[in-house]
């Protein structure tokens, strides 16, 4: 009889390649490692930024030079060292293409290994591009469409030159310059991004999405989003990511800021799939994000992620409820497998009165990874009945990883509702021989538990991304079981 | 169809089997029977190929193959189909996808292109009114929550869709009324043919009023002690397995 241990799926696990590992030579201009003022200057010199910007990046940096790297983390990983980074780099030529027909080949080449190709992507669903590599955006499409209508979605780098007034009144408002340690550096040295702007009552037509690659070695990525939604409008934002296999720790320290006011809603939803590093737990990109929406009145933001990715992740989409009735939503897929570690989870902050908090986060762990969940929901004193779902449940696969939970309440408002709900659960040889005996083998057993244990949230995503999901979950756990 | 020769097999080195001979041939039903720990569900996991048992000795024929060295997958591939005693839940994994995938994998195996989306909701449509399921049920979760009837009407629905040639059936009987032992048994019924083979292990008379075996066999102590008819059933409903254990002991 044919033994399958689980010895035999560790060894096949640890075979596992990143798929996506490749590396596109696309000519540079980077600027040497270290980080000064003169760097931040540079930068800002760089993409032609206008004074308050330089200053608004200084202030930033002076800011972060004062603070010490948190660890309260319940991740372990030799720290960065941030003078031995490069803090600029850009594709040499910076064009404003008309068709794909101008863009590098190379470049096209890069999306068709990836599965993006913006032919295809162009076809799907009425999905506008904003493609970010290293650091500077490159293409830009479906934008006419969308100016039809008012909305605003470009790079970073553009709306500053563009819509300064808007970007200068809304940058840093959520997550301000000295927020924490990684923003604060996101603010001093922030590469591109992207800029969105919803009109007032104006719902946005197509989902938008972007995608982020980080593409040469030792460029630690800073993006920075801003989306502002104005009253009574409706936004769908997409964020994907891959990177290639590097041996060095890449280092990732975006910031996003979301602000739905007065009756607005923002769905934003991640697919995160940068490199998690090899079975020995060698490389893989740190993961030091921070993402926070502000809600005004009867306002709505949801956060749907899907993390596979990164050897580290260190990150917290949250929302403050400010508004009365404002209704804050997080769901999210964590995976971890050989040496990744995950600490993530959100913060729900509860200000305005009736605001309700919905909170579902699924934990699946693997190989020697440690994944933890980390929430805090708050009620202020003056949130009037203030209500929060809670529910963190966990996978095991294997007897090598981890699950941790690690939830915060604080309640200064007696009529609140506050539910919380945990469960943690291993994927069982019963289960699997079960799935085996009806014909279906062991690595398809996985992905069809591992999607039916994920499945609320999945749920949730818009459908083309959903797919992906579905694949990435199953490509990242390939092999697992316990 | 199926030729069992003097099956050894052992769970972390304790012997359960010792010494199976078995002959199912096309067309016909066999009833094992047995008291509790005499191996009858140990039996039903090796020939499905659970990987916690060891096969110490003899063989397991297929149509005349050596399905020894068979993941439990490629077993199931060949047309061995389990009804388990104690169906397991898969939270999230609805029976309709459950189903699906299985069916997909199994021709995929077979070297058959995936069934059309409308042919599957055919077959769905016929086999769960001849089980008399609610096809509600088939988007709930699998087993999740199910009453004990439902998860054993649940295993049989699974035995229409996938049309197994040899079908097991480990105490399917245990936990239903007489109402859904009935329906269970006449979806058993019309499943069988000439060119297919039930098993079914059981500890009652009961189910075999309604699924009619062509042989009975009482299995103690890991062997096949007794072989009859139909009629042999009926007595050990009526005297039990003391009797039997004399007669082996003496």
């Amino acid at each position: 009889m044919t033994k399958y241990t689980e010895d035999d799926l560790r060894e096949e696990l640890k075979t596992k390649e990143y798929e996506y590992g490749f590396y596109t030579d696309i000519e540079s201009d980077t600027f040497p490692i270290g980080l000064n003022e003169d760097v931040v200057r540079a930068i800002s010199l760089k993409k032609e930024e206008p004074q308050w910007m330089t200053d608004w990046r200084l202030e930033a940096f002076r800011a972060w030079e004062k603070m010490i790297e948190p660890e309260w983390a319940n991740v372990k990983y030799v720290k960065p060292d941030f003078q031995s980074i490069s803090y600029y780099s850009a594709p040499n030529t910076k064009p404003k293409y008309d068709s794909l027909d101008e863009v590098d080949p190379e470049l096209l080449e890069t999306f068709k290994k990836l599965g993006i190709s913006l032919d295809e992507q162009k076809a799907l669903a009425g999905v506008a591009m904003d493609v970010v590599i290293d650091s500077v955006s490159v293409a830009t499409t479906f934008k006419k469409t969308l100016n039809e209508k008012g909305i605003i979605f470009c790079s970073m780098s553009e709306a500053i030159k563009e819509y300064p007034e808007l970007v200068r009144k809304y940058i840093g408002t959520v997550v301000p310059q000295k927020d924490n340690f990684y923003a604060a550096l996101n603010s001093a040295v922030f590469s591109d991004g992207s800029f969105c702007y919803i009109p007032k009552g104006v719902r946005c037509p197509m989902e938008l999405s972007t995608y982020f690659r980080i593409n040469q070695a030792n460029t630690g990525q800073f993006e920075r989003t801003l989306v502002v939604a104005d009253e009574g409008s409706y936004v769908s934002y997409l964020e994907g990511c891959t990177a290639p296999s590097r041996d060095e720790n890449q280092l990732h320290a975006a910031v996003v800021e979301l602000i739905a006011m007065d009756d607005a809603e923002i769905k934003y939803s991640t697919v995160q799939n940068w490199y998690p590093g090899n079975s020995e737990g060698k490389g893989g990109v740190f993961n030091f994000v921070t993402k926070r929406g502000l809600c005004e009145k009867n306002a709505k933001i949801s956060w749907t992620q899907v993390e596979t990715g990164s050897a580290i992740t260190w990150k917290y989409p949250s929302c403050i409820l400010k508004g009365d009735n404002s209704v804050g939503e997080f769901y999210s897929i964590a995976v971890t497998n050989n040496f990744q570690q995950a600490d993530t989870g959100t913060k729900m902050i509860h200000l305005g009165k009736n605001t309700k908090s919905t909170i579902i986060s699924k934990g699946i762990s693997a190989g020697k990874s440690q994944n933890s969940y980390r929430g805090l929901v708050q009620i202020s004193a003056r949130a009037e009945n203030a209500r929060n779902f809670s529910q963190c449940d966990s996978l095991l696969m294997g007897n090598d990883c981890g699950a941790h939970t690690f939830p915060y309440i604080e309640v200064k408002n007696k009529s609140s509702i506050i539910e919380h709900e945990a469960t943690t659960s291993k994927i069982g040889e019963d289960q699997i021989f079960y799935c085996n005996q009806r014909g279906i083998d062991t690595e398809k057993a996985i992905a069809l538990i591992v999607n039916g244990f994920s499945k609320e949230v999945l749920n949730k995503l818009p459908m083309e991304f959903a797919v992906e999901a579905q694949k990435l979950l199953e490509i990242s756990l390939e092999g697992s079981v316990g | 169809m199926l030729k069992i020769n003097n099956l050894h097999a052992s769970v972390e080195d304790k012997a359960i089997l010792r010494g199976i001979n078995l002959e199912v041939k096309a067309g016909e039903v066999h009833a094992i029977m047995g008291p509790n720990g005499s191996g009858k569900s140990t039996l039903a996991s090796v020939i499905a190929g659970k990987d916690e048992y060891e096969v110490t000795e003899g063989e397991i024929l297929l149509e005349n193959e050596n399905i020894d060295e068979l993941a439990p997958e490629e077993r199931a591939h060949k047309g061995i189909f389990l009804s388990f005693q104690y169906p397991v839940e898969i939270p999230g994994v609805s029976v309709t996808n459950f189903m699906k995938t299985a069916i997909n994998a199994t021709r995929k195996a077979n070297g058959l292109p995936d069934m059309p989306a409308n042919e599957m909701l055919k077959m769905i449509r016929e086999k769960s009114e001849m089980l008399e399921i609610d096809r509600k049920f088939l988007s709930r979760s699998l087993n999740e929550g199910f009453s004990g009837g439902e998860k054993k009407r649940n295993e049989i629905f699974q035995m229409a869709m996938l049309e197994p040639k040899l079908a097991i059936l480990d105490e399917t009987d245990s936990g239903l009324d007489i109402d859904a032992l009935r329906i269970v048994a006449k979806g058993v019924n019309k499943l069988r043919s000439k060119d297919n083979a039930v098993i079914v292990i059981t500890h009652y008379q009961r189910l075999l009023d309604h699924i009619v075996p062509d042989f009975v066999h009482v299995l103690f102590e890991g062997r096949i002690v007794k072989s009859g008819g139909k009629e042999l059933a009926h007595e050990l409903e009526e005297k039990g397995y003391d009797w039997i254990k004399e007669e082996v002991n003496a």
